[in-house]
């Protein structure tokens, strides 16, 4: 079963008197029950605006978009109900106690701590020991935790999580999605937003959104598999000269740098390796390295990119 | 080698927490030196003091030759800055913004016309000159940000998690800039939360707790620890940390 669905969504926000920002453009995809989504893309990429459309409140300017079998327009209070929602700017009540929040939210939503207790858990036990704090003195892991334990503590059946590691360290992101795939088991429904590539490969499935646009919905697998050409991983001394020797030649598509290889690829494939070592050895490269190497997700969004002509 | 940056026991309290503890580093001219460290690690404290804004508690430091207890002011004019955070004005245009920040950095008249041309033409924003920095994309921001940073030609650029947000193609091309500016002889001290961005650093260091645990080229690090990239590295350090910021 289908727990989100989205159809030509279409969002324009005024920009002056007579023009329009085209925030999402013609976007579709639906998210089947149980599964963790994301939504990877740079700021800008209209993920926000996806988030707000689902979640009600924000109309679109086009498509049709369900939530649960409900309409997000007609069904608006329905979903309301049955929806957790986590905005990427903090949004609870800094003035009052980790506590209060989370009581607030449950009042709202006519239940009980106690009753979903089990739900919160595992997230909640870890700033359970500051429940007294006022929310806006916590840190920024805690926060994310007590939204998180907030968004959750009605027992939603889709979870909307609009940016949750965003300038959140490597450890703590970590921790975040453990607690996602923990919250998987339960059958809730995921929807994730974020910046960072190297989350795809967290989710069941993805889609890689850049200037409103879709340029791809797969499997994180799925995705790297579209990508046709073979990839080099080249280094040597002098990465930043050897770079721009490698765009120099003409046979080169593309040449971006991953950590400490650079990543090429060629037009057409065939005598990479012989093109790679003249490159080295006619710039004089010491301690040249040239590897065979699978693409990731970041180097599929930017190949999908150029492809597509979103850079700009 | 010159030193633009140099630390000696570096510390700072705020009542009886030690956000710095004691760190000690130097920073060549022209190095790109990567700072990382897990939110409340010690980062920001760390570089404020650098920066002149912030007097450390003890220990010594000097910022292109200048003292960070009496000379902080002079540090503030020799220094470039620049956060995801940090804006340019909005509804001033590029030429005006480079104009307003050149000025302000004591350039001369003369002198500012010829950089912003100059500037612009690097950018390849020829033609925009009088678009409103509002007006355009966050990639094009982050780059014009960052070479205001630099217009006055400082001896060392601070880059506060420069790249937050912006496209995978976008952050490279970031990069390209920040290599630009290294090999004209400028020191790049930099954070961010990209990985593979650390390795991209000549050297980094990564803060734990306050202090410094490790100070290598991204190389010597990936060795030290037996990992094969900087995110193996960075989470084996970062989950020794008893300080629970985050």
């Amino acid at each position: 079963m289908q727990s989100v669905t989205v159809s030509h969504l279409i969002k324009n926000y005024p920009a002056g008197k007579k023009s329009v920002v085209e925030a999402v453009r013609d976007v579709s995809f639906s998210v089947d029950k149980g599964e963790i989504f994301g939504i990877i893309g740079p700021d800008g990429a209209g993920k926000t605006s996806i988030f707000r459309v689902l979640t009600t409140l924000l109309l679109a300017e086009g498509g049709k978009c369900t939530v649960d079998g409900l309409d997000v327009v007609k069904d608006y209070k329905e979903i309301r109900k049955r929806i957790g929602y986590m905005p990427g700017k903090f949004s609870l009540y800094q003035d009052l106690s980790v506590q209060e929040n989370l009581e607030f939210f449950a009042t709202i939503f006519n239940t009980t701590i106690e009753k979903n207790y089990d739900l919160i858990k595992d997230i909640y036990a870890q700033i359970e020991p500051f429940k007294e704090r006022k929310a806006g003195q916590l840190s920024g892991g805690m926060k994310q935790k007590l939204a998180l334990s907030c968004a959750l503590i009605h027992k939603p059946t889709v979870l909307f999580l609009d940016e949750p590691t965003t300038g959140v360290d490597a450890v703590s992101r970590k921790e975040f999605w453990e607690m996602l795939h923990r919250l998987k088991t339960q059958g809730i429904t995921i929807l994730v937003s974020t910046p960072y590539m190297d989350e795809a490969g967290l989710c069941d499935r993805i889609a890689l959104i850049q200037k409103g646009k879709i340029l791809s919905v797969n499997t994180p697998k799925g995705i790297t598999k579209e990508f046709k050409k073979p990839m080099w991983a080249v280094r040597s001394a002098e990465m930043f000269r050897l770079m721009n020797s490698i765009l120099a030649d003409p046979a080169v598509e593309s040449c971006y740098p991953f950590g400490q290889y650079h990543h090429v690829v060629f037009h057409n494939a065939e005598n990479e390796i012989q093109k790679l070592e003249q490159i080295i050895r006619e710039g004089n490269f010491q301690n040249g390295e040239i590897k065979p190497v699978e693409p990731g997700i970041e180097d599929c969004f930017m190949a999908l990119m150029k492809e597509q002509g979103t850079h700009g | 080698m010159d030193k633009v940056i140099t630390a000696s026991n570096l510390t700072k309290k705020f009542g009886t927490f030690t956000a710095v503890d004691h760190i000690s580093f130097e920073v060549a001219k022209g190095e790109i030196f990567g700072f990382l460290g897990a939110n409340g690690a010690g980062k920001t404290t760390a570089m404020r003091m650098l920066c002149g804004l912030s007097l450390p508690t003890s220990g010594d430091a000097t910022v292109a030759g200048f003292d960070v207890y009496r000379e902080n002011e002079k540090i503030k004019r020799n220094i470039g800055y620049m956060s995801q955070k940090f804006s340019m004005y909005e509804d001033l245009t590029i030429r005006e913004n480079i104009r307003f920040y050149a000025g302000i950095y004591g350039m001369s008249d003369e002198a500012i016309v010829k950089k912003t041309d100059a500037l612009v033409s690097q950018l390849q924003m020829t033609g925009n000159e009088k678009t409103l920095v509002r007006e355009l994309p966050l990639g094009w921001r982050q780059k014009l940000a960052f070479s205001i940073a630099i217009v006055h030609e400082p001896a060392v650029v601070f880059l506060d998690e420069p790249t937050g947000g912006v496209d995978p193609v976008t952050r490279r091309e970031f990069w390209n800039l920040i290599y630009q500016a290294a090999a004209l002889g400028i020191t790049v001290f930099i954070t961010t939360h990209y990985m593979d961005e650390a390795e991209y650093c000549d050297r980094v260091c990564i803060m734990v707790d306050g202090r410094i645990d490790a100070l290598d080229s991204p190389a010597g690090l990936m060795k030290e620890f037996k990992s094969t990239n900087m995110d193996g590295v960075f989470l084996q350090l970062a989950r020794k940390a008893q300080r629970k910021a985050d």
